[in-house]
């Protein structure tokens, strides 16, 4: 598979959040207004991203010497919750602007489900390490396209007039399954069709 | 065996991460500067923003860090100037008079008294009502009472009686301005909290073409600047304001002779 088909793929195809449904929590909590919603797409995108090499690494440097690879879910787990939280630290001593951005976000990651789920993705679909980055990226970045798509269609929904029954919350999850039936338009024949499998 | 082998990974990694996370928050521990955790605690915490800071903390830290100015916090007052003065060892004058402003709706009309030029239905929003020629109202510079200010009110001072008129309650309102910011005919102004009376008229057109739009707006006939000079009212671009500071002794006299009922006792 080619690098090009594995971000459509997770962009378009498998959106984490709009056809494979992880990460919901995050998606509905912080898409109230676009500004939040852009700094926690880049914070997932970040994670995804890193979480992906090393748990990558781990896998096939440690479970599978030991074929241990029954424990994958809870060393992934622990990697994920640990990575984050040095991640966290890291920022803000190099870099407090981006910590200032990203800072209340990167706790809520750290036990999101979308994140341990392209790690065990990764595996199970056997890919080599710079797939497994591409592959976090392109998660990242799909998680990112819906939530900033949700956040525009919300910061509307606010001004609109909604019946009171669906203001709110009801009316971000119609809104929602709406957007992942037009998601559906994507599928795997995309692939097909444009000769990248 | 396995089990063992699978106990002493998962322990051993677990082990490292914590040591390694615990290690890693000592070496990166970020100094806080012992000024600024007596200013946090001290602010008013309503992240209202006039200070031109994205919070009260961001307000803190720039005064301990960028030696920002002492006296930018309206909520505050007085009082917070006195204090933040004293942590960070400087002298700053305080006037202890300072005359409190509040925010006020320059405007008394209403459905029965202003004109409409067209049916508005859209989002309640007053800037999107705005968008399409001014609003709905005849007078484009009067109060749309869709209540854009109640939403960005930090402290729910603002709010709606049974009339339709955007009230403001006095003793809640903080001196933030956004109301004000926000407000798209500009008709929302900060006016002294100790004023006996107010001006309820935002429109600067001439008298003929306000009494078309609505029946109590200033039609600047300056009776209450000519007849009534001690009255503190001053007549600029036919739109009447009311000044507390100067003489006012005439100020009820003038507000009996208003032809359109405006000047009002607050």
């Amino acid at each position: 598979m080619s690098y090009i088909a594995i971000l459509l793929t997770f962009i378009f195809i498998n959106n984490f959040i709009l056809v494979q449904f992880l990460g919901l929590c995050p998606f509905i909590g912080v898409s109230k207004n676009s500004a939040n919603a852009i700094g926690m797409g880049a914070s997932v995108t970040f994670v995804t991203t890193v979480a992906s090499v090393v748990t990558w690494a781990i896998y096939y440097f440690l479970l599978v010497p030991m074929s241990l690879q029954y424990l994958q879910t809870l060393t992934f787990i622990l990697v994920i919750a640990s990575l984050v939280q040095l991640l966290e630290m890291v920022i803000r001593k190099i870099s407090p602007a981006l910590y200032q951005a990203l800072g209340i976000y990167l706790p809520l990651i750290t036990t999101n489900c979308a994140v341990l789920g392209i790690a065990i993705i990764n595996i199970t679909n056997g890919y080599n390490v710079m797939e497994a980055f591409t592959a976090g990226f392109a998660a990242g970045a799909g998680f990112t396209l819906a939530i900033v798509l949700m956040s525009n269609i919300r910061e509307k929904l606010d001004l609109m007039p909604v019946r009171r029954a669906f203001r709110g919350m009801p009316i971000a999850f119609i809104s929602a399954g709406i957007m992942a039936l037009s998601f559906m338009a994507f599928d795997k024949s995309l692939l097909t069709n444009l000769h990248l499998v | 065996m396995n089990i063992l082998l699978a106990l002493i990974t998962v322990a051993l990694l677990g082990g490292a991460f914590g040591f390694g996370l615990s290690y890693a928050e000592k070496k990166l521990a970020i100094k806080k500067d012992e000024k600024l955790l007596e200013l946090e605690p001290i602010m008013p915490g309503v992240n209202c923003g006039v200070c031109g800071y994205a919070g009260c903390n961001a307000y803190a830290s720039a005064i301990a860090k960028e030696g920002a100015e002492l006296n930018l916090c309206a909520p505050g007052g007085p009082d917070l100037v006195q204090k933040i003065s004293e942590i960070m060892g400087m002298v700053v004058e305080v006037d202890p008079n300072e005359r409190r402003k509040v925010a006020h709706v320059m405007c008394k009309g209403n459905v029965e008294f202003t004109a409409k030029d067209y049916v508005y239905d859209g989002p309640m929003d007053c800037n999107a009502a705005h968008l399409l020629m001014g609003g709905d109202n005849t007078c484009k510079d009067g109060c749309l009472r869709m209540g854009s200010c109640i939403k960005v009110c930090p402290t729910d001072a603002i709010s709606k009686d049974s009339d339709g008129y955007i009230v403001i309650d006095e003793a809640k309102c903080i001196s933030c301005e956004k109301c004000v910011a926000i407000c798209p005919t500009h008709v929302m102004q900060m006016i002294y909290e100790d004023s006996e009376y107010s001006i309820d008229c935002n429109s600067k057109l001439p008298g003929g073409r306000v009494r078309k739009f609505c029946s109590v707006g200033c039609i600047g006939c300056k009776i209450c600047e000519n007849k009534y000079p001690e009255s503190g009212c001053k007549v600029e671009s036919y739109l009447a304001y009311f000044d507390q500071a100067v003489p006012h002794s005439q100020i009820a006299e003038a507000a009996e002779a208003c032809p359109t009922k405006i000047i009002i006792k607050r």
